[in-house]
Formats: structure tokens, sequence, C-alpha cells
């Protein structure tokens, strides 16, 4: 099994709630909850070791509820695998979950990415701004309920 | 107050750069917050080129998507569609032949030759060498014609497809690759005559913007930048795709992690690449000429013969452009060996023609994050160099 896997299993069992394997990339869905001890687990057990962030993407489900869900992509330069991270956050009406810049820096951009997009709140982040639409920007556009051309 | 408390007081000065300053390669504006020439802070503002190609995806089949693709790192258009095409294939769970691997490796190498050529020559112009730039390219000018024979386009050359190729190599693109292959290490030799030793050009770069591996890993550097600073980790050999493990080439690494190892880490990278065409060049002719796409009604183009006489061609045909690919249901991500670093795709499909989301990561995007990181505490002038060494592209950055 993946070690990964066998980890998250052993340490919060509570917390995982699916693993899926499609075209030999694994699927972790955790709850979000207990996001930031998660992810330094996997970053500081050695059989894991992923010291590596490759991205963090948001979704948006609507008209699914929960409608939003977080995606992040772990690299580990030891084992040279990869591991996905999947949630959905229980609020739809004001999405948020915790920041894992304390875990790794580059999250940084990558959340203020999905913050600016998506409007998921990052607790915790150190500097949650817009980053690719301008600061005075109404709403966000990559949301389902958001048109193509704008408003 | 008296004279003497005047004088002490001193104050922080915020400075523009960009958006439209040659040295920002694009439009990049850096917010500098500065004590004297001192930068206490850098804080990058981008977006000025989002064009929400993101979000355009989700409204689009995924053959509609891939010209957007090209428009992401446009100094590498193969390279981004490469991504895509090998996205999409993993998630439609299909391999193209042989031949076609081989082709993209060719044209995806000569891509990356070509990016860091131009990386090249306006990284040494913004610093003051002004002769690189004219060497470098004219070597360019050969690459873009070779893009431009096999699609017509030079910055963004479209021959890729999900399944293979638009069609096999034109007449006379293996005698002028050839050339190219054959010239391109003497004139590189030329260009480490204009850097390497020239001593403002060390003076410029060694000791500027050092990360430490750690450091590296924790701000998600990838390609050059991570290999400037001895991370030794190559996609292309440690998780290969497209057939790159046929191929022998060495994965060049930097000791100091700074401006100058990069410079030299890139420079080497131009050589193996160019290794990499040769291989390709030697064994094309054992490939059997034609077999360049999958042959799977679902995915790929009939030939137009069917088209024009065969009433299940014709159909065939109308239903790809039409309606598209339908991938199952699943979610994948892939991802490559850009010249910028890795370049991944997040597919998640709900089974229609259109993606339910892709999701970009880019290298530029994420290498530019530790801009502020990089110059606190160094002089404006590190700055250039900077923005220089981490070889971004905007359109990559602001997607």
């Amino acid at each position: 099994m993946n070690a990964a896997v066998e980890l998250l299993q052993n340490k919060f069992p509570e917390e995982v709630v699916e693993v899926a394997e499609f075209r030999g990339d694994t699927t972790i869905t955790v709850k979000p909850g207990h996001i930031v001890d998660i992810c330094k687990a996997l970053r500081d057990a050695p059989q894991t070791s992923f010291k590596y962030l490759s991205m963090i993407a948001g979704l948006d489900y609507l008209p699914q509820s929960p409608r939003f869900g977080v995606v992040y992509n772990l690299y580990s330069h030891r084992n040279h695998n990869r591991v996905t991270l999947k949630t959905r956050l229980a609020d739809d009406a004001a999405p948020a979950i915790d920041s894992v810049v304390p875990v790794w820096s580059t999250a940084n951009w990558h959340e203020r990415e999905a913050y600016d997009l998506l409007g998921i709140r990052f607790r915790g982040h150190p500097d949650l701004r817009r980053i690719l639409m301008p600061e005075n920007w109404v709403g966000h556009p990559l949301r389902k309920d958001y048109p193509l051309r704008g408003k | 107050m008296n004279g003497a408390e005047t004088m002490k007081r001193t104050e922080t000065m915020f400075l523009n750069l960009g958006p439209s300053h040659p040295s920002t390669h694009g439009v990049l504006r850096v917010l500098l917050e500065l004590d004297g020439e001192l930068i206490l802070r850098a804080d990058p503002d981008i977006g000025y080129l989002h064009r929400g190609i993101e979000k355009m995806c989700e409204y689009r089949t995924y053959h509609r998507c891939m010209p957007l693709m090209n428009r992401l790192d446009y100094l590498a258009g193969e390279a981004n569609l490469l991504g895509f095409c090998l996205a999409m294939e993993k998630l439609l769970g299909i391999e193209v032949p042989k031949r076609a691997q081989y082709i993209r490796v060719m044209l995806v190498e000569l891509t990356r030759i070509a990016s860091h050529l131009f990386w090249m020559g306006t990284h040494g112009h913004d610093l003051g060498a002004m002769t690189p730039l004219f060497y470098a390219f004219r070597e360019r000018e050969q690459i873009m014609d070779l893009c431009e024979m096999v699609s017509g386009g030079r910055m963004f050359p479209l021959y890729f497809r999900i399944g293979g190729l638009a069609a096999d190599l034109p007449e006379g693109f293996i005698p002028l690759a050839w050339e190219f292959v054959k010239s391109f290490p003497e004139k590189h030799q030329d260009y480490h005559t204009l850097l390497t030793k020239n001593q403002i050009w060390i003076e410029r770069t060694k000791g500027v913007g050092v990360m430490t591996p750690d450091e590296v890993l924790d701000w998600g550097w990838s390609g050059p930048m991570a290999r400037g600073s001895g991370v030794n980790w190559d996609l292309r050999r440690d998780n290969p795709y497209s057939s790159y493990e046929d191929f022998d080439f060495v994965v060049p690494l930097g000791k100091n992690g700074d401006t100058y190892d990069r410079y030299l880490v890139r420079m080497e990278e131009m050589l193996q690449s160019n290794r990499i065409v040769r291989q390709v060049l030697e064994r094309l002719p054992d490939l059997p000429a034609g077999d360049i796409k999958v042959q799977d009604p679902r995915v790929s183009l009939p030939p137009k013969d069917a088209v024009y006489n065969d009433i299940a061609g014709l159909i065939n045909h109308f239903k790809l452009i039409q309606e598209g690919i339908t991938p199952p249901v699943g979610e994948v991500y892939q991802c490559i060996e850009a010249p910028k670093g890795e370049m991944g795709f997040y597919i998640v499909s709900d089974g229609s023609p259109q993606a339910f989301r892709l999701k970009i990561r880019g290298p530029s995007f994420v290498n530019l994050s530790a801009m502020d990181k990089l110059s606190r505490g160094r002089l404006l002038s590190d700055a250039i160099a900077l923005i220089g060494t981490m070889d971004i592209v905007l359109a990559d950055v602001d997607r």
C-alpha cells in the first residue's frame, strides 16, 4: 500500500474519508479540520517525505454541497512519487480552511490565488490579498455561478 | 528641534519597478521599499496579463483549449502543449505511438534550447551585456524556422494533438534539424566566451539570490532554479514521460545556489538538449513513417480520405469536431519538465466534453513567489539580476 495512505490511516484514522486510485494517481480525501497536522505529518515522516508542495487548487462543485473543495498536490524528492490530498469545505457561504503556509512557504501564492478566484479563506495566512484580479474587484471569477464574460 | 536631530531622520522610499520596464520581462510590477539602495521589501504585483485561461477552458472542448496552452509560457509553446496532451492522454488511458513520442521529445528539446537562448540573451542584456542577445537570437531563429515548418506557427506552434501529432514531419525538416544539431555545440562555445569568465558578469551574479536546497523545496522551486542549488531532480529522468527513458543525458547541477550557478546549469542544459535531439534524429529512421497518432475514433480524427468517401468517417469527423472528446469521469495530474521548471496540468473531468476544472501549475508563478525572500537586504541593481535569473514569462505567471 502507498506509504502516505498507510501513514494517514494510522495517525489520523478519523480524518481519512476516502482513498482513490485512478490512472496511477493516488488521491486521499480528508476532512478539513486537521489539514495542517496532516500536511506536517506527510512532510516530516521519513517514509513519505513530501517536502515539496506542487500546487494548491480550489474547486467549486456547485450545485453540490459541500460546495467548495481544496486540492493539494505533494511530491517527494526521496521517493519520486506524488499524492493528491483533497478536502471539501463545510460552509458553502463562507468557505474557509487553515492555511498551510507554516508547512510550505510556497503555499502563500497558491492560497492567495484560490482566495482571489474562488473566494476561499485561508485562516492564518500571513497576507491574504487578491493576487491576479485588481484589489477592488467584486466577485470570484472561477466560481461556477460567475459568468464567463463577467457581469 | 536642533540641526543634529533633523539630520538623523531617515525614511524609506517606495519605488515602482515596472509594469512596463524592459527588465521585468513583460508586464510585471514590483513594489520595492528601499532604504537608500537597499531593498527592505519587494512585493511583486502580478495579474496584468491574466486572461482567465482556466475559466475559458471550462467552456470549450479539449481540442479548443490547445491554442490557449500555447499562450501560457509563450517562449516554449510546444512544452506546454506536451504537458496538456499528456494529461489528456493519461485521463483517456491511451499511449501514443513511439514515433510520435520521439518527435514530441525532439520538438520540446528544441524549444528548451530556444527558451534558454532567449533567457541568456535577455538576462545578459539586463545586466549590461549587449552581445549575447544577438548571438542567441541567431540560433533561436533556426529553431523558430523548424517550428514553422511543422506547424506554420513560429511563436505558437500547434503541432501536437491529443493522441499524437497533426501530421508527420514535413519534407526537408530532418536535414535542417541535423544542420542545427551539428553546428550548435560550436556556437555554444561562443556564448561561453562572452559571459562565463567575464568579470563584470561574475560580479553581478555570484552570490546573488542564494537559495539552499531546503529553501528550494520549501518554496516549491523546480527545474533549473532547483538544480542551481544542487537539488538533483529532473522530471525527465525521475518520472519519465514520452519515452525520455530511452535517451541518454546528464542532469547538470550547481553548487552554490546563486545566480551564476543557475546560469551555468542552463548553459549546460542547452548542450544536453542538443544531445537528446541528436539521439532522436538518429533513431527516427527506424520507426515507421506515418505512425503518428493513436488509431482510436474517440480521440483521433479519421484520415481525410475516409471523411470524403466514407459515411462512417464523415460522421466520426463531425462528432469529434462538434462534440469533442469525452473522457471518463476522473481526475489526473500530469507534469513535465518544461524549460522553466515543473509545468503541471490538473484536469478534473465529469465525463462531459468540457473540463470541469483545469488547473495549470506554471513554474514562473511559483518561482516568482520567492522574489521577496531573495531580494530583502540586497541592492536595487540585484533585483534586476533576480528577475532575470528566475526566467519568468508573465503569461505563465498570470495565465
